[in-house]
């Protein structure tokens, strides 16, 4: 019998000894999972080599030992017709015998299928992105139906609406964007003032820095600034608070109670949205057009006044409604695409999350998309 | 039995604003015990636990845990101490992102450097110990039914072979089969591993089973700590509505 590997670690030992029928393995000192690392290498290879059969534990020199420890030794014999008998163990120890019995009857292997990306997986996820896509879509325009039909229901009963909420949410998402809205549109009409302000000045044009700011800032940047600020500040809440209430059983509280969902949540968003955004967007264009102002007097030298009258002669009111024309759309988007998003989410917390970015990202697309829709509308129609 | 400490609690003082929740509050928990913890809704069972676990600072007094004070312990040291605690929160407090697995996993992961095949066969196994079947793994834990999730947390919080177990109401929303399962099933761990329990319970079954004393959390302290037998003669009124009203008759009769 020659001593084959003795392993000085610490407290921690495993000592095998050799001969020929039988395989000695001698835990020495205590086993427990934090020292269990040091120890791996050696208990694998005796592991894969050793015949399950011959092994026999000299259990004298064990101290403490944990379930994980315990489940790693019994798996040396798991492969013996009789592992738990006592051919296997000599020496005693309190209940270490207990233990492997209990992790070899727990041995069993978790079934989890490994993930291999594949060629044709990647066509597969394409297709159901595709798939999904056109879901959205058939199911946005859905929920716009289901929406009007209510809107349509609670303004024959006017009664019926909820103004305290409506309130709320239009102080929230309408009075609290106010300040940052103000202030990007302010930036916005002062970055467009420099910028025709150089191109102009080099053809000794540069009053007509007034018309562009006027123009572009009325059509359309007051609009679409707004309209961006909303979509990641509103909507994502939307679809937050919607979403957590679904995740708490709110939404299903309600129908049980006999609550329309849509009546309680998604129609005083709509509403409220729809009265704000149109507000939020005049007072982005007059701050677009204040920045403007601003810029032109300071590097053109216009004056305050000349810029106004100027803005009166020059750039036309129907320019103002076109802007406004867009505000009640993106609005009714915004707060479409949120709610429908917040109640699509599912119990768990992911859902939550991948529903919020996706409403983001949809409310963003559509604004774009529609937002090019009508300029080719108002250029066919000339206006 | 073994009177050595394990969690050494003095004059705890825990308020939120004005509204104080502990006051001197002192407890002793002993190693190898199961310690029971009651109280009413709202005299902070949880915010207890969590004062022990360092998730809330107490705002006076001091607690040991394993002889460490934890009150003015830093990250490394709390770090340390986390290896040999477990903890099953009363929703469960899943990973949701990952599968029953991994989140037992993640304990090894974190404190030891075993090889991934290693970690698998050891979730595995305590995925089973906690009574779950080899198909659980593969799931995700908003797959799974509340018995289940407190399963596979349990199986989590026994990830490193902790020496002490907090359990957060480990019964509640169980079915009374399942519960017994889970009462077993911590007496085993006590029983072999030399656990010490302490657990927030009000399953006056798992207190009449499983605990060997039992605390009684009523006017912002520790009112009695003491096996459950002589609890049952207590005369603080509280404590007398708790284990002689229908049910704690009903459960000391069983």
């Amino acid at each position: 019998m020659a001593i084959e590997k003795p392993m000085a670690i610490a407290d921690l030992q495993l000592q095998v000894q050799t001969s020929q029928d039988k395989i000695t393995v001698s835990p020495i000192g205590d086993w427990l999972i934090l020292d269990l690392p040091k120890i791996e290498k050696p208990l694998q290879d005796l592991r894969a080599k050793a015949d399950a059969t011959k092994i026999v534990f000299d259990l004298s020199g064990l101290g403490k030992i944990d379930m994980a420890s315990a489940f790693v030794l019994s798996q040396l014999i798991s492969s013996s017709p009789n592992p738990n008998g006592d051919q296997h163990f000599s020496g005693t120890h309190p209940y270490v015998r207990q233990l492997m019995r209990a992790a070899l009857e727990n041995s069993n292997v978790c079934p989890i299928p490994p993930a291999k990306p594949h060629f044709v997986d990647i066509l597969i996820r394409i297709g159901h992105a595709m798939e999904d896509m056109w879901e959205d879509l058939v199911g946005t325009f859905a929920f716009a139906g289901r929406l009007f039909q209510t809107m349509f229901r609670s303004l024959l009963h006017p009664k019926r609406l909820r103004w305290p909420s409506i309130f709320s949410i239009a102080e929230e998402a309408g009075v609290n964007a106010l300040p940052i809205v103000v202030l990007l549109s302010f930036f916005m009409g002062a970055v467009m003032a420099f910028l025709s302000a150089n191109l102009l000045s080099s053809f000794g044009a540069s009053l007509f820095t007034v018309d562009l700011v006027g123009l572009s800032v009325l059509r359309e940047f007051a609009v679409i600034i707004t309209a961006i600020i909303l979509a990641g500040r509103s909507n994502s809440a939307f679809t937050a608070e919607i979403g957590s209430m679904r995740m708490q059983q709110e939404i299903d509280a309600m129908k049980v109670l006999g609550i329309d969902p849509f009546e309680a949540l998604v129609l005083p968003r709509v509403i409220a949205c729809v009265l704000m955004i149109p507000l939020l967007v005049f007072a982005a264009m007059i701050a677009g057009l204040l920045g403007g102002a601003l810029v032109a007097w300071l590097e053109l030298g216009i004056s305050p006044s000349l810029f106004i009258s100027r803005l009166h002669s020059e750039v036309n009111i129907q320019h103002f409604w076109v802007g406004m024309s867009k505000a009640p759309v993106f609005a009714l988007i915004i707060a479409l695409i949120g709610c429908r998003q917040g109640l699509l989410v599912e119990g768990n917390v992911e859902s939550l999350g991948r529903r919020t970015t996706l409403s983001v990202v949809q409310a963003l697309f559509a604004i774009i998309l529609v937002n090019a829709t009508f300029a080719m509308i108002y250029m066919e129609l000339n206006i | 039995m073994n009177q050595q400490t394990i969690i050494e609690i003095r004059s705890l003082r825990n308020s939120f604003g004005s509204h104080v929740v502990h006051e001197n509050l002192d407890l002793d928990v002993y190693t190898g015990e199961v310690l029971g913890v009651v109280g009413g809704s709202g005299t902070g069972k949880s915010v207890l636990m969590n004062t022990i676990l360092n998730l809330r600072y107490a705002q006076n007094g001091s607690i040991k845990v394993f002889g460490t004070e934890i009150t003015t312990a830093g990250q490394q040291t709390i770090s340390k101490l986390s290896r040999h605690w477990g903890v099953l929160f009363q929703q469960g407090a899943l990973f949701s992102s990952l599968n029953v697995r991994e989140n037992v996993k993640a304990p090894m992961r974190e404190h030891t450097n075993l090889s991934n095949t290693m970690m698998n066969e050891l979730a595995d196994l305590r995925i089973s110990l906690a009574g779950l079947g080899p198909d659980a793994g593969a799931k995700y834990p908003s797959e799974l039914s509340g018995g289940m999730v407190k399963r596979a947390a349990l199986a989590r919080a026994l990830a490193l072979d902790p020496q002490l177990l907090f359990l957060d109401e480990p019964t509640s929303g169980l079915d009374p089969i399942g519960a017994a399962a889970f009462d077993e099933l911590i007496l085993e761990l006590k029983e072999t591993l030399g656990l010490t329990v302490f657990m927030i319970t009000h399953d006056l079954d798992s207190l009449h089973t499983i605990c060997d004393r039992v605390a009684v959390l009523a006017d912002r302290k520790i009112e009695i700590v003491a096996p459950i037998d002589q609890l049952l003669h207590c005369q603080h009124p509280w404590v007398r509505e708790y284990f002689h009203g229908p049910r704690g008759r009903a459960a000391s009769n069983a």
